[in-house]
């Protein structure tokens, strides 16, 4: 585990163990504020800090916390980091904050980021650690920006607020309601699975 | 965003159908997904995410307005409410086990994922954010938790018969679970017409 390369580590998070797509975790923070693309980019972008930064607080302090506590440390660590995300929100983003309610605070409970630590941070040095929750985060990252495109795309004709559809484009309402979310993302992992059963039957 | 006015019945019905906590606001997902193979352990989660629900919602609620306002705390808030919800897991877990033992063996194992379910700590965000009275926040979390308990029972059930149905490999497990989710999230709509809450 320990002797693989950035690179490797990099293409695991991103493609082949999609924290979302292969292991299905932390969508319940994120899913709902995939309506629009901008959210999405500053929410997704908090989660890259927070788990960066609490893998490599993990690392460093993995040989000072005792075992049977390490849980109860981890979350504590997270809860901080996702402190700091929610200050600067208010401070910088007032309205971004605003629209994404709370769900900045439930980036607590992503189990990405209590699993990358888990299971990478534990056992292994901090600069290495600290690459792996980035690019777990950017995987993460990747998926819910394309759910949020289709959303935005798709409910309000636009990409970023500019928007891209020609005139007299009728919305569709179906992509801005909770059930869309589940589609896009059902879809976006059938694609991917499907890919990646080709691949592995070329090998 | 302050909502004093809404009945507490209204209340209870709104949690459970019209805005249910998994299906509109995306909340419990993670264990949703992954316990929702089986009908048994999934009443046994959903049961014990209700209690947890309850229990942590009112306690939150008194944490944050007799310690952490008074004090001028706020922004400690997801550090404390996160030790609460870890808290009461971990006493809850002791209490079953001292007093029911064979109710500790249906909840048990559950108990501990409870305390990183979203569904727990995002009941209590949104009571903050909404600034719901005492009665609202019980009325909110039970109803919260009776919706979340729906909505696995319906997925496991559901689950179940698709697994003799002809689903494209690749679409295989999460892929249609979460296509179904979506198509019980567009049955959950429906109810929107009764009430709205936000």
């Amino acid at each position: 585990m320990s002797e693989k390369s950035p690179a490797l580590i990099a293409k695991e998070n991103i493609w082949v163990n999609n924290p979302v797509m292969v292991q299905i975790l932390g969508i319940c923070s994120a899913l709902a504020v995939t309506n629009t693309l901008s959210n999405t980019l500053i929410m997704t972008l908090g989660v890259v800090f927070v788990t960066g930064f609490t893998n490599l607080t993990v690392s460093l302090m993995k040989n000072l916390i005792p075992r049977r506590v390490r849980m109860i440390i981890q979350t504590l660590l997270i809860a901080f980091y996702v402190i700091i995300v929610d200050i600067l929100l208010r401070a910088f983003l007032p309205e971004v904050s605003r629209s994404l309610g709370p769900y900045v605070g439930l980036i607590i409970t992503n189990c990405i980021i209590m699993g990358r630590a888990e299971a990478f941070a534990q056992s292994n040095g901090a600069l290495i650690s600290f690459w792996d929750g980035i690019t777990s985060g950017v995987g993460y990252m990747l998926v819910l920006m394309t759910v949020a495109a289709v959303r935005e795309l798709m409910g309000f004709g636009t990409l970023m607020g500019i928007t891209i559809m020609p005139q007299g484009y009728m919305a569709w309402t179906i992509m801005l309601t909770p059930p869309s979310a589940f589609f896009i993302l059902g879809i976006i992992i059938w694609m991917a699975k499907s890919f990646m059963m080709k691949g592995e039957k070329a090998k | 965003m302050t909502a004093p006015e809404i009945s507490p019945i209204v209340l209870l019905f709104a949690s459970i159908f019209t805005s249910n906590i998994l299906l509109a606001n995306f909340l419990g997902m993670c264990s949703f997904i992954s316990i929702s193979k089986d009908i048994k352990s999934s009443n046994g989660l959903g049961l014990a995410v209700i209690l947890v629900l309850t229990l942590t919602s009112v306690l939150n609620w008194a944490v944050y307005h007799f310690i952490l306002s008074p004090l001028h705390l706020e922004y400690l808030r997801f550090i404390v409410f996160i030790m609460v919800i870890a808290a009461v897991v971990q006493v809850l877990e002791m209490v079953i086990d001292r007093v029911s033992p064979a109710l500790y063996m249906a909840l048990g194992i559950f108990l501990p994922l409870i305390t990183v379910n979203c569904a727990i700590l995002g009941v209590t965000l949104f009571v903050e954010i909404r600034s719901y009275s005492f009665i609202q926040t019980l009325v909110y979390g039970l109803g919260s938790g009776v919706g979340w308990w729906l909505a696995i029972l319906a997925l496991a059930a559901i689950r179940k018969k698709v697994d003799n149905a002809p689903v494209p490999a690749g679409l295989k497990g999460p892929g249609i679970t979460l296509i179904i989710i979506g198509l019980m999230a567009m049955g959950f709509l429906g109810f929107s017409g009764m009430l709205n809450v936000q």
